[in-house]
């Protein structure tokens, strides 16, 4: 058995660390390739007319002023310079210096220049990939091919959010997703997995192995109720670096007929109001930590609305309306705010809706690896995955569809 | 094939003027400006009322362009331009308002660069220099040019197998000669130990292959032979000019610059050859490009700057004199005007006004500008060969 990396602390005396983010102004191309980036695409534009792939993103294609479209690329690449900053006016590179970078001459075509990772020389075949800055903007990072991914880089730290010695706190731990988070916090190593669970407790809840392994802390937490909520971060005692709110309502029900108003309710204090008050509470102490994260479980449903469950998708999407304007507001203080899209659970609120459905432990580990990959935007699952394909290719006819 | 360009016959430059560079100044690129036209009353005793042609570059006089200069200084030109080609930018003034006199358009242009350098206004320039630097360049450790040099700088020394020591004997005899010039910022003695054993900026950039960016104005007149002659400025013509912008965009690192496509034409359209340079004032944002410089504008052949660096002498009175003023690497960087201190300088050294010292016999000088990295290289080139006219 691997030791577990000790939870990080901070000095509560000391001055805390000033946060800057890079520079944050970009075109409209780079903010649509941003946008792509998100969804962890390797995307550049091409030329509907020629065919030629072209970076930085213009406006018009240099060889014949035809269309650009963005396309998924090849994203090898050879190495032909590389430079090691020593010297920056910016005060977010300043914080990080030396920084490396370099010039690759990409396999789509175009050269680039490149974040750089320490390991890689000049003639070197590099795997290209692109990911978000800290302050949210998409960026090319050149990886040594075939190595998978070196967390230990410490200039590739700055793009994703590590787990290990972390502090996490889980919102809703008492459900089955919330328990299977739990565990993969656990086995990634982060430092104090703080689980919360809805009162009122049932005795056999703090029972539960996942809850008695080492490094977990149950505590009471009703995010629709900010008493709760503030009791539940002062026990935390030190900093935070990442919450992932699993917590929703799932009840299914219709509009005119079927409906509960008492659920519906609910499900907006849970899934909308609930992301404000986490958002208030935890915003800031995420926004002092080197690698703040927050992680928002969120149902597919979300993108166009469902007929079957007409109150949970309507409190899921005002959920996504409030997480745009959160990560928004987190961009200059460098916290990601991470969404993960998924479609029906195999757990106990969608007993009567047939396969596909997500096992919980697969949406754990896709959790991790969208915090470990820094991705913003990542679907879970066959359902989550088509109804993100089909609303990103025809919006007006999936609402159609969706809801025939 | 291209057409073969005109002469320049009927033209003259003349009145070189220099506003002492400062390290940082509290004023706008408009009081420098104002300088620089000050002193070119004093010296060619022109007032605003003279001037029907106006040709302005700068980065830091916005939000006015020379349109706003006009009515700020004064002026009723009958022809205005505004060059926004940085360190390239006084050569194509200087070609362009010498068409507008040649044609008639205008009779005497003022070509004048200013900036200022408030502290920080570097750090706030570099943030919106350009949208491909804003949305791929300066996010990558944000390094300014250095880095986008650097990597240029590397890409250049592994191909070529050129060394530091080389680029250091360029900044080195740069230094040296600024020593002569009261008006450059760096005047210490530099040696080649020195150069070597600097700080790194951005590998393999050190310290002292960086120019210091500073404030100051420069200028210079193009009118015809006769009103110079009215006036009794000593002046110089224009033998032959070039100009290219993004050009060979297929190199994936630039190892040369635009002037590659277009140096036969000027030689053939000079009349001379490289041997009959007098003096060589290049753009020299790091000696990489002035090493870029003497390949392709024909002084040895591409990839053998090395050797011809090694047997050359670049001092005053050496058999190539180079950036006799001490250039940007010693003189200091005052941003746009940067780009016209080699005409200024170039055109000093043949009409007998130096700064500093004089290059012996000095009557032919060739000026080159290198401007403005839009992304990973710089895309504005041109050159002049300047004579003087006695």
């Amino acid at each position: 058995m691997t030791e577990r990396a000790p939870r990080e602390r901070r000095d509560p005396l000391a001055r805390k660390k000033a946060r800057h983010t890079p520079p944050s102004a970009r075109s409209r191309a780079m903010h649509a390739m941003s946008a792509r980036a998100a969804m962890g695409r390797f995307v550049l534009q091409v030329c509907t007319k020629c065919g030629t792939a072209t970076y930085p993103p213009r406006d018009a294609c240099p060889a014949c002023w035809g269309e650009l479209v963005w396309q998924d690329c090849k994203s090898g690449g050879q190495l032909l310079a590389n430079t090691i900053i020593h010297a920056t006016t910016d005060l977010y590179f300043r914080d990080h210096l030396p920084w490396r970078m370099g010039t690759v001459a990409l396999d789509a075509g175009p050269v680039a220049l490149v974040h750089l990772h320490r390991d890689l020389a000049p003639e070197d075949r590099v795997e290209v990939r692109l990911m978000l800055d800290r302050g949210g903007n998409a960026a090319l990072f050149a990886l040594p091919p075939d190595r998978g991914f070196d967390m230990t880089d410490p200039q590739l730290r700055e793009f994703i959010v590590p787990v290990q010695g972390k502090t996490v706190l889980v919102t809703d731990a008492h459900s089955a997703i919330g328990l299977a988070v739990v565990k993969a916090l656990h086995d990634t190593g982060a430092g104090l997995i703080v689980a919360g669970m809805l009162p009122p407790a049932r005795l056999a809840d703090a029972d539960h192995p996942v809850l008695r392994l080492l490094g977990v802390q149950v505590v009471p937490l009703d995010s629709s109720d900010q008493v709760s909520l503030s009791e539940a971060l002062s026990k935390i005692g030190g900093p935070l670096d990442i919450v992932i709110n699993t917590a929703r309502h799932v009840r299914s029900g219709g509009v005119s007929g079927g409906t509960n108003i008492v659920e519906q309710r609910r499900a907006f204090e849970v899934a909308a109001i609930g992301l404000t008050r986490l958002a208030q509470s935890c915003g800031p102490m995420l926004a002092g930590r080197p690698h703040g994260a927050f992680v928002d479980v969120i149902s597919s449903d979300a993108l166009t609305g469902s007929a079957g469950h007409a109150g949970f998708a309507a409190a899921e999407a005002a959920r996504l309306s409030l997480l745009q304007a959160f990560r928004h507001e987190m961009r200059e203080t460098g916290v990601r705010v991470l969404s993960v899209f998924t479609g029906p659970v195999e757990d106990e609120h969608h007993q009567s809706v047939p396969p596909p459905k997500v096992a919980p432990a697969r949406l754990a580990t896709a959790i991790i690896e969208a915090l470990q990959q820094g991705r913003e935007q990542t679907c879970v699952g066959d359902v989550a995955s088509d109804a993100m394909t089909r609303w990103l290719a025809d919006p007006a006819l999936y609402a159609r569809e969706k809801n025939l | 094939m291209s057409r073969r360009p005109a002469s320049y016959d009927g033209v003259a430059v003349c009145a070189p003027v220099t506003v002492p560079y400062v390290r940082f100044s509290p004023e706008d690129a408009h009081w420098w400006a104002g300088r620089a036209l000050r002193l070119l009353a004093q010296h060619a005793q022109i007032t605003p009322a003279d001037i029907d042609g106006f040709c302005f570059s700068s980065f830091s006089a916005g939000p006015d362009t020379a349109v706003g200069l006009t009515q700020h200084l004064g002026l009723s030109p009958r022809w205005l331009d505004h060059i926004p080609t940085g360190g390239a930018s006084g050569v194509m003034a200087l070609r362009r308002a010498a068409r507008a006199v040649q044609c008639g358009d205008a009779e005497i242009v003022v070509c004048l660069a200013a900036d200022t350098n408030h502290i920080d206004s570097f750090r706030r320039s570099l943030a919106s220099f350009s949208r491909f630097s804003r949305d791929a360049v300066y996010p990558y450790g944000y390094g300014g040019p250095n880095a986008t040099f650097a990597l240029i700088t590397d890409a250049y020394m592994r191909r070529f197998g050129i060394t530091r020591a080389d680029f250091g004997k360029l900044c080195v005899a740069q230094r040296a000669n600024a020593g002569s010039n009261p008006l450059a910022l760096q005047r210490k003695p530099l040696t080649l130990e020195a150069y070597l054993a600097a700080r790194p900026i951005a590998d393999p950039v050190h310290l002292f292959d960086c120019v210091m960016p500073c404030a100051g104005a420069e200028a210079f007149i193009v009118t015809t032979p006769e009103i110079a002659a009215q006036r009794g400025l000593a002046a110089a013509t224009i033998m032959a000019t070039i100009e290219r912008h993004n050009a060979l965009p297929g190199d994936p690192v630039q190892f040369r610059g635009g002037w590659a496509m277009d140096i036969d034409g000027f030689w053939d359209a000079a009349g001379i050859a490289p041997t009959d340079i007098d003096t060589l004032q290049v753009y020299d944002d790091y000696p990489v490009i002035v090493a870029m410089q003497l390949e392709d504008l024909g002084f040895c052949r591409k990839g053998e700057a090395a050797q011809f660096i090694r047997k050359t002498s670049f001092d005053i009175a050496g058999d190539l004199p180079l950036n006799t003023n001490g250039g940007q690497l010693s003189a200091g960087q005052a941003g746009a005007a940067g780009g016209f201190q080699n005409v200024t300088e170039g055109l000093r050294q043949i009409i007998g006004q130096p700064l500093g010292a004089q290059v012996p016999g000095a009557e032919i000088s060739l000026v080159s500008g290198f401007g403005l990295v839009n992304y990973d290289r710089g895309v504005c080139t041109g050159a002049a060969a300047l004579k003087a006219l006695r």
